[in-house]
């Protein structure tokens, strides 16, 4: 009965909507214990003093680990504090810092013993401000990238035309539905399993051998289903390790599944920004000069950077750019990577800032982007692998109607909401690593083909199949992919858009390699080098063929510049009394290579612009700077886009092979669907009603006082 | 949170008896905001008392008064046939609140008792004289975008966060209660409280009360109606400042208005002098407007909701607007 099964669906879409799909935290294993979390209600100082005494005593519970017991990691013993030794010393970075791990025979019991745990602090001064922090010239800056600068620095003081703005956006952070955390179970002679939430089972299995300097070998890494990721789970977190210290400790396996406003501080964030942009151009609408400056946030214990100022280097035809990137040092818990990471920041400033310039010289933004479209990349001085950015802007500019659009702002309503139009650009390194895939033929007719890779949701398996699938000719149901194992061959973390062209690429040349091994094999057996591979093996009497192959990074790098590009285009529609802003319409437009998987690609890019109404809309983490806390650490207050906040999106692929990139043809995606997104919504918001905000999220409130 | 006992009342009587004699005992109906604050450890009942049982969730139109069971849950309420047609302020109202989920479980009693969605109530670590007395109030200075403009103390600038409590207060509703010695009626607008020096107080049910039923006098308020929500995604999410209006119009001219507002005090905040002010008048914006301005007296901000002061009379212009425009 596969009626709705066409070759497009997710290979493992039954099994996720059945619930058949095993995610980490529904493991059960015999013994199983529980884990719970204290955590610091101060921001900074020393635990003077942990009392766990009635934790102990209460029914059910097997220990209490803290600094005071400290479990045994040899790896901590080693010199460097980065990243956060769980239970390793008496200092607080932040608050909501893990501190204690009650274990107990059931969630409920342990959760009840942790609220018996009682500290006490010595309280030490604190900063968690971030803007005060920037305008405060004493408190603690860090490079983040080293300066760039192409041609004159702060050219664009002396254009004919100049643009200078600051563009601020909030902590938000990855939530996804599923909540963080694992199972470790470490058995006799150092053998462990651990049931993951990750996005790479081989750094996980490698975090975990470094801290316990145990053979990599003795851990296997499970994760085949994560629920969402979005880049939280590109680390095996402090609280992670405290789970298996826990159960190597209590010679039992131990779940730990972390609580909803634990997810804002235990599993990073993308940090907030504070971005200033100089823009200048001629009369006529040449760029003349970029001057992009931010600043991020980081923590004091552990250092984060990113590409926030990473696109503007290259993404227009300018003789004078010069960027720099700050972090700030703050008593918060560190950031990580979150989907489109930096580049989704500068995207916001940059494209807001492009503009802004195209207002002031009374241009089509559109036609000003076109202007300054470099035909090479400026920075690398080389070529682009492919590009097709004017293309997308026909495509996409036709569908969402940009010529009702009028450049004159606030003037088009519609009863009480006024109306308007906005575009930007996003862009993302389209690169590839090293990665492994074994296949194995068998003369059953199928293929099975393994990689210890991920899938937090894009479809990885898919992808993989339908790669597969054209090259060997055979059905895709006839084809597996396995991953989610760290004892398969080795593949990278999934992040930054690049499992397809990286795993794909393995798969591509396991397949090519197969491919061969039966043509010599038809020869030895002489029969056609067309036959069919289920009877050339059992000509050959084999009951399979296998084949692994490492495919290495690409060194086109060196002769092309290599990124995927995205175009957003926007309606939305803003109430002139409320403020309200609804986004009314959204063509996304992907320009990456060859597209795979037609359908997740589709659902990719869907996401993204989703994820985008978040960052341009609704999405911020706020603190209270007096505690240091965040007081909407919870779904009720912690805004996502709910399903009436998303109108229906178009989305359109250009769909044409980039064979320098990889021999699908093909470049990643995960990123460009989002990266952009906020720009074009602010860009809307301002054509719609002349309000230029500048600080997202755009709420109501911000609308009705610009 | 600690181990506690549940009972199931479906006489009640029973129910009263079970929570009056017990200073830890409390009524449990949806759960849908009790559980939360026992989870987060802001209440700590050790006996619940579920009163789903009892027999109190009709609906019922009699002598001109709608009776509404207090278990009457807010997507039954909203769906009513009766409610939506003689009574549309209320259903939008309830439809404006929380999410499908919520609304199938929450009840009318449970709605009407919800506690405040103020951060710092929910922070067992923060100061909040509302969850603890005398340890101060966390939004005062500090996070307050969502907080009151209207009655408030100098102990407390919370909102009540509920909607449908803003179509009823509009709709001169009453609330009918039991205790041990009987029933007591209360006209809505008396039934939630200002801060003032004891914010631990949301309204005037006494330990011990029940809330049985509303009932709402019907009216010829059910063609010019609105109720706008303003908030900061278009579903699940508390109002920024939400409006119930409604119009009685006669040849251009207002015979009747019922003006409240939520998102902006400590209770549901009727709006009566701009609804005299209304009342006789032509419906025309500058009469809006005006009125808008009259029900902005005595607003207050605390810093992040100043913008409030401009987003209230926008919204009650807007809401005034849009009920005047249905045919
Ligand atoms: C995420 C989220 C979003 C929400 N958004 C909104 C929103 O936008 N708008 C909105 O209006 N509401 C919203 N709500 C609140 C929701 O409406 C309330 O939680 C619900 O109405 C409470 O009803 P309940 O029956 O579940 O009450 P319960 O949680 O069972 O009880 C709440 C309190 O009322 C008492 N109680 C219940 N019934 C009676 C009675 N008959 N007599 C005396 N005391 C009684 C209980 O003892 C308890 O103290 C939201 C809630 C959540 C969790
Ligand atoms: S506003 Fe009221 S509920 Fe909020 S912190 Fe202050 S006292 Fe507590």
């Amino acid at each position: 009965m596969n009626f709705f099964v066409d070759e497009n669906d997710r290979v493992d879409g039954i099994d996720k909507v059945t619930g058949k799909a095993k995610y980490f935290a529904e493991y059960q294993l015999p013994g199983l214990t529980y884990g719970v979390l204290v955590t610091s209600s101060i921001t900074k100082g020393k635990i003077t003093g942990i009392d766990t005494k009635a934790a102990k005593n209460a029914p059910g519970v097997l220990d209490v680990l803290s600094h005071l017991n400290k479990p045994v990691a040899p790896g901590y013993e080693q010199a460097g504090g980065s990243p956060m030794k769980i239970f390793y010393t008496d200092e607080i970075f932040f608050n909501g810092q893990p501190i204690a791990l009650v274990v107990a025979d059931s969630f409920e019991r342990a959760t009840y013993a942790a609220s018996l745990v009682k500290v006490s602090y010595e309280k030490s001064a604190f900063n968690t401000d971030f803007v005060k922090s920037i305008n405060n010239p004493s408190a603690k800056k860090l490079q983040g990238q080293p300066p760039y600068v192409r041609g004159t620095a702060d050219a664009y003081k002396t254009a004919e035309v100049k643009i200078e703005q600051i563009y601020t956006m909030p902590i938000e952070t990855h939530n996804p539905m599923e909540l963080h955390g694992i199972i470790a179970d470490w058995r006799t002679n150092d053998q462990v399993t651990v049931y993951a939430k990750t996005q790479g089972v081989k750094a996980a299995q490698a975090t975990i051998a470094n801290v316990f300097k145990i053979p990599q070998e003795n851990i296997q890494v499970k994760s085949e289903f994560v629920g969402g990721g979005f880049g939280m789970a590109l680390k095996t977190w402090p609280v992670e390790i405290a789970t298996v210290m826990a159960s190597k400790h209590l010679k039992r396996p131990v779940k730990l599944v972390i609580t909803r406003d634990q997810m804002f501080t235990m599993v990073g964030n993308r940090p907030s920004a504070y971005q200033k942009v100089g823009l200048g151009a001629t009369k006529d609408g040449k760029i003349t000069g970029i001057t992009h400056t931010a600043f991020g946030q980081t923590s004091v214990y552990e250092n984060f950077t990113e590409g926030v100022v990473n696109m503007t280097k290259f993404m227009y035809d300018s003789d004078n750019v010069n960027t720099n990137y700050y972090v700030v040092p703050l008593d918060l818990s560190v950031p990580i990577w979150m989907r489109g990471p930096g580049e989704a920041t500068g995207a916001f400033a940059l494209e807001s800032a492009i503009d802004e310039m195209a207002h002031a010289l009374d241009m089509d933004p559109l036609e000003f982007r076109m202007k300054n479209d470099p035909e090479q990349d400026p920075q690398k001085k080389l070529p682009f692998s492919s590009k097709n950015i004017k293309e997308a802007y026909k495509l996409g500019s036709a569908k969402v109607g940009w010529s009702n659009r009028k450049n004159k702002p606030g003037s088009i309503t519609e009863g009480a909401w006024q109306i308007g139009y906005g575009v930007s650009i996003g862009v993302f390194n389209a690169s590839r690593g090293r990665a492994t895939v074994k296949g194995i033929l068998k003369a059953d007719g199928t293929l099975v083909l393994q990689s210890a890779t991920s899938d937090i949701g894009p479809g990885t398996g898919t992808g993989m199949v339908l790669i597969a699938s054209k090259l060997m000719n055979i059905p895709v149901e006839k084809i597996s992919f396995e991953l989610g194992d760290s004892s398969l061959p080795p593949a990278p973390s999934q992040g930054g858009s690049t499992t397809l062209s990286t795993v794909g690429t393995a798969v591509n040349d396991v397949c090519v390699s197969l491919k061969s091994t039966i043509a010599e094999l038809a020869a030895n057996a002489n029969m056609s080098t067309t036959a069919n591979f289920v009877e050339v093996l059992k000509k050959n009497n084999l009951p399979m063929i296998e084949v692994t192959k490492q495919s290495q990074a690409n060194q086109q790098g060196k002769e092309y510049s290599m990124y995927s590009f995205s175009i957003h285009f926007v309606q939305v529609k803003v109430h002139k009394l409320t403020g309200v802003v609804k986004v009314s319409k959204i063509v996304s437009v992907g320009d990456s290579g060859k597209i795979i998987s037609p359908k997740t690609a589709r659902s990719q890019m869907v996401g993204g612009a989703v994820g985008g109404i978040g960052m341009a809309l609704t999405e911020e983490a706020l603190l209270d700077n007096r505690y240091g806390k965040y007081v909407n650490n919870n779904f009720a207050d912690y805004h996502v886009p709910v399903h009436a906040d998303v109108p229906e999106i178009d989305v359109i692929f250009i769909d044409k092979p980039d064979y320098i990139v990889n021999p699908m043809g093909a470049k990643g995606m995960g990123e460009i669907a989002l990266i952009g997104f906020a720009g074009a919504v602010a860009n809307a918001v301002f054509n719609a009603t002349g309000k230029r905000i500048r600080s997202l999220p755009i709420t109501p409130d911000k609308v009705l006082e610009a | 949170m600690i181990n506690f006992q549940y009972l199931r009342a479906s006489v009640v009587k029973i129910a009263l008896s079970l929570v009056s004699k017990d200073p830890k005992a409390t009524f449990i109906a949806g759960g849908t905001n009790l559980i939360d604050l026992m989870k987060r450890g802001v209440t700590a009942p050790e006996k619940l008392i579920d009163i789903n049982k009892l027999p109190l969730a009709q609906i019922e139109l009699k002598n001109n008064v709608l009776h509404i069971g207090a278990m009457v849950s807010n997507s039954a309420l909203a769906e009513d046939s009766i409610v939506k047609e003689q009574f549309p302020l209320l259903a939008l109202a309830l439809q404006s609140g929380a999410s499908a989920q919520l609304r199938n479980v929450a009840t009318v009693g449970g709605n009407m008792m919800q506690r405040t969605r103020c951060g710092y109530f929910y922070d067992t670590t923060m100061p909040c004289n509302k969850r603890q007395p005398g340890t101060g109030c966390g939004a005062i200075g500090g996070y307050n975008r969502m907080h009151a403009i209207f009655g408030t103390s100098e102990s407390c600038i919370a909102v009540h966060p509920s909607d449908m409590c803003v179509g009823l207060v509009a709709l001169d509703a009453q609330v009918v209660i039991a205790n041990a010695k009987g029933e007591r009626k209360i006209s809505f607008a008396d039934f939630h409280r200002l801060p003032g020096s004891t914010p631990e107080k949301d309204n005037n049910l006494q330990k011990g009360e029940l809330i049985v039923r509303l009932e709402i006098p019907t009216n010829n308020l059910y063609k010019n109606f609105h109720y706008l929500k303003v908030r900061d995604r278009s579903s699940y999410a508390f109002a920024l400042v939400s409006v119930a209006a409604a119009l009685e119009i006669s040849q251009g001219i207002i015979k009747n208005a019922r003006l409240a507002m939520g998102g902006v005090a400590h209770k549901p905040w009727r709006l009566v002098e701009a609804e005299n002010f209304l009342k006789g008048k032509t419906a025309n914006a500058s009469n809006f407007e005006d009125a808008a301005r009259i029900a902005m007296y005595g607003a207050k901000g605390f810093g992040e909701n100043d913008f409030k002061l401009k987003l209230a009379p926008n919204s009650i212009i807007e809401a005034l607007t849009v009920a005047k425009a249905k045919a």
